[in-house]
């Protein structure tokens, strides 16, 4: 003992880390990305490294030519690679992935100041432009089970409106990598929960709003909340801290408005699907909900301001 | 509705550890500024003859109370000594002679009423043994024309970890704490008495149940593990359903708060005379060979109560004075020991124990993930808080409630991004109140 450290209170800190909450997260990714391995082959766990991989690797290249330390252990770019794999065709050429992870991890989140200071979700935004940039191969959803010399493609449950609920709850069905399997992601979506990495509120908002609107407009609410991916929105997407309104309140209201947006786009857009564009919508917004949902603290006294001074 | 709160590992290793009275030191050195309030002029003079309960530091301000010699010897000095927020006062050194003479004006004080109970407890200078060191005088001394007190709160929850001399005292003198609620009640004329535990104390709570079985007009609360349940808002809230609102005391909303060994204390001066002079405090952490409690005179250095725990000094990277969480680190081993310390804990550099951190790693951006928010028992938002303080917007800073803060912890240590939002809401809370 040389000299006592002195440091202000508290001197005790929970375990719970930045990369420990990101770390769950891919646990809670992992039975989706089995699922899809199983429904469309070894391409889709291939698919999912890569976009890992470039993720991590454009992180790396921001951290060092913007001369900030090494960010790539908090895991963030890793579930940002992973969720923005589970947004594409499994068919999807890597050189395509690799510019939608750049637009995800460089465009979206370094330029802006890193983890904690995009405004929207990095993965929703590579998704997007991937999709306004090549619409043919990222609309190409071959079979579930298909052989790799001869790929045949389907239409979307979404686009052909007629798959089994067994299916689309399952996962054999056509569609993007990680969203085809409602089953895989409400797995994780359970073990996010009962970890309290997240709270049920957003996703049970919007899961509930496509549900509700799409049967007071007389469509099939249940086939709404299994086809496409409102499952994997809800549950990873609209829980994304960084970009989702900080109280409860906020984040049901949020929830409740990326139900009605995706379902508007999907009612009556050119575009089949809109959960993206509902999240990415509601991201912008999230400031304001954040403003009109302060939390009341406790004993706090209401002061009629300046208004006393005026009576006189 | 229901107050937030955080649940943290107890580590009360001590609660079994009977109190052991320390032999008498050789010299003490006792602060003159030992409570809230201002601090008291030294009465005494270099080489006079001082005896275990004399007088011998005072104050005319009303917030403030006397300061009383827990030795018998004689005066060698009277020197500046620095405390813990960066102030200095004066400090009385004693050379003790061992005998611990007992000062002939000792005797039990006449209470009979509100006004004499007041007196009285200024007399004895007892303060709050919570930590905050609040004058009890003042307490007790409210305006009874404008509130009627009709709850007193017996807070013994001790939420913070490790911490167990109020345990301790509930256990080795139950009766005195019951005498000393029943003392209270009668005189201030007060209607209801909460005694709030943690129900990680069964003992106690089956102690002071059987104790008050078929007495009207006493509750033991079982409180919840959530810390920081002992903090004095939260507690009057689970006891009497009252929220203790922006700007007022609990004495405003008929509520009157005390600790239980300040009470016992009470109860103890009341019987014999005898002022407060000395203070069980828990000695623990990882560094301490034998974690104990100790009965210890007020003005001993705390380097000798350290070697009594037989605390292995040269491993000491971090010496706290209180809980883990709101605690105040100590910059110099041989600081004396004071009215308000109810633990010191010795900790090792760099100790990772199961699910705890112990050392002050890196802080990463914040990630909103709202468990700060979650955490606050009061309610507020410490992530907006530390962006509203980082860009220095004072405007933003009262509307989000800054003055409201209590300083607790709980938000950093949630945080999972390791930030210091505890740090920043204090600098926060002084930016705010500064013109």
């Amino acid at each position: 003992m040389d000299k006592l450290t002195v440091s202000p209170s508290p001197h005790i800190r929970d375990s719970m880390t930045t990369s420990k909450v990101m770390t769950h997260v891919i646990i809670a990714l992992c039975p989706a990305l089995i699922a899809s391995v199983i429904i469309f082959g070894a391409r889709a766990l291939m698919l999912t490294g890569f976009c890992i991989l470039t993720a991590v690797v454009w992180e790396r290249l921001c951290n060092l030519i913007m001369k900030r330390p090494d960010s790539t252990g908090d895991l963030s770019a890793a579930v940002t690679g992973m969720l923005l794999a589970f947004n594409l065709p499994v068919t999807l050429p890597y050189w395509m992935a690799a510019i939608g992870t750049f637009v995800a991890i460089v465009i979206t989140k370094q330029l802006f100041g890193g983890l904690g200071h995009n405004f929207a979700n990095p993965a929703i935004v590579g998704r997007i432009v991937l999709m306004l940039s090549f619409p043919a191969a990222m609309s190409n959803w071959v079979v579930p089970f298909y052989n790799a010399d001869a790929i045949v493609t389907q239409p979307t449950p979404l686009v052909s409106g007629n798959a089994e609920y067994l299916d689309l709850f399952l996962g054999t069905t056509g569609g993007c990598l990680g969203e085809v399997s409602a089953l895989a992601l409400l797995i994780g979506g359970c073990y996010l929960v009962v970890m309290k990495i997240i709270t049920p509120h957003a996703p049970i908002a919007f899961i509930g709003t496509v549900f509700i609107f799409s049967y007071l407009v007389g469509r099939d609410g249940i086939y709404q909340i299994l086809a496409g991916g409102v499952m994997l929105g809800a549950i990873f997407m609209a829980t994304d801290y960084v970009t989702t309104p900080i109280t409860p309140k906020g984040k049901v209201i949020f929830g409740i408005g990326c139900g009605i947006i995706t379902c508007v786009i999907r009612f009556w857009c050119s575009a089949p699907e809109g959960v993206s564009y509902s999240i990415l919508l509601m991201n912008i917004v999230t400031p304001y909900i954040d403003m009109f949902t302060r939390k009341k603290a406790v004993g706090e006294v209401y002061k009629k301001q300046a208004k006393e001074g005026d009576a006189q | 509705m229901r107050l937030n709160g955080i649940i943290l590992p107890h580590k009360k290793g001590t609660e079994n550890a009977e109190t052991v009275a320390v032999p008498c030191p050789e010299t003490v050195k006792i602060s003159m500024s030992q409570h809230m309030g201002a601090p008291c002029r030294p009465v005494v003079k270099v080489g006079d003859r001082v005896t275990v309960g004399q007088k011998i530091g005072d104050c005319d301000t009303y917030m403030s109370c006397p300061i009383h010699s827990s030795v018998s010897g004689e005066v060698t000095a009277i020197s500046d000594m620095l405390l813990a927020n960066g102030k200095s006062c004066k400090a009385v050194e004693i050379a003790c002679d061992g005998l611990q003479t007992v000062c002939e004006e000792i005797s039990p004080p006449t209470v009979t009423d509100k006004a004499s109970l007041v007196k009285a407890v200024r007399e004895s200078g007892c303060c709050g043994l919570g930590g905050a060191g609040f004058p009890t005088h003042v307490k007790l001394d409210y305006d009874e024309s404008k509130n009627k007190i009709d709850s007193l709160v017996i807070n013994a929850a001790e939420c913070e970890p490790y911490i167990t001399s109020d345990y301790r005292e509930m256990i080795e003198n139950a009766d005195g704490v019951i005498n000393g609620i029943k003392t209270i009640k009668n005189l201030l004329g007060i209607e209801h008495v909460y005694i709030g535990i943690e129900v990680n104390k069964p003992k106690a709570i089956a102690l002071f149940e059987e104790k008050l079985a078929g007495e009207e007009g006493y509750t033991v609360l079982r409180l919840k593990e959530a810390y920081p349940q002992g903090a004095e808002k939260v507690i009057a809230f689970n006891a009497t359903g009252r929220i203790v609102t922006e700007g007022t005391l609990p004495s405003d909303h008929g509520i009157l708060v005390m600790n239980v060994s300040t009470v016992g204390f009470i109860n103890s001066y009341l019987e014999t005379g005898m002022p407060l002079i000395e203070r069980r405090i828990t000695i623990d952490g990882d560094a301490v060979k034998k974690p104990c409690n100790l009965k210890v005179p007020i003005g001993m250095k705390l380097s000798e109560v350290l070697k009594i725990a037989d605390t292995d000094i040269e491993q000491i990277h971090k010496l706290i004075s209180g809980g883990p969480m709101m605690g105040v680190c100590v910059y110099d081993i041989d600081t004396p020991v004071c009215k308000t310390n109810n633990a010191f804990l010795a900790l090792k550099k760099q100790g990772k124990l199961k699910k705890l951190w112990w050392h002050e790693s890196a802080h990463t951006n914040c990630i909103r993930c709202g468990r700060c928010i979650e955490a606050c028992p009061l309610g507020l938002m410490p992530t907006e808080l530390e962006k509203a303080y980082d860009r220095k917007d004072r405007d933003a800073l009262n509307k989000l409630k800054i003055d409201l803060c209590i300083n607790c912890g709980s938000c950093s240590y949630v945080c999972p991004a390791k930030r210091s939002l505890a740090e920043k809401n204090q600098l926060a809370k002084g930016f705010a109140m500064s013109k």
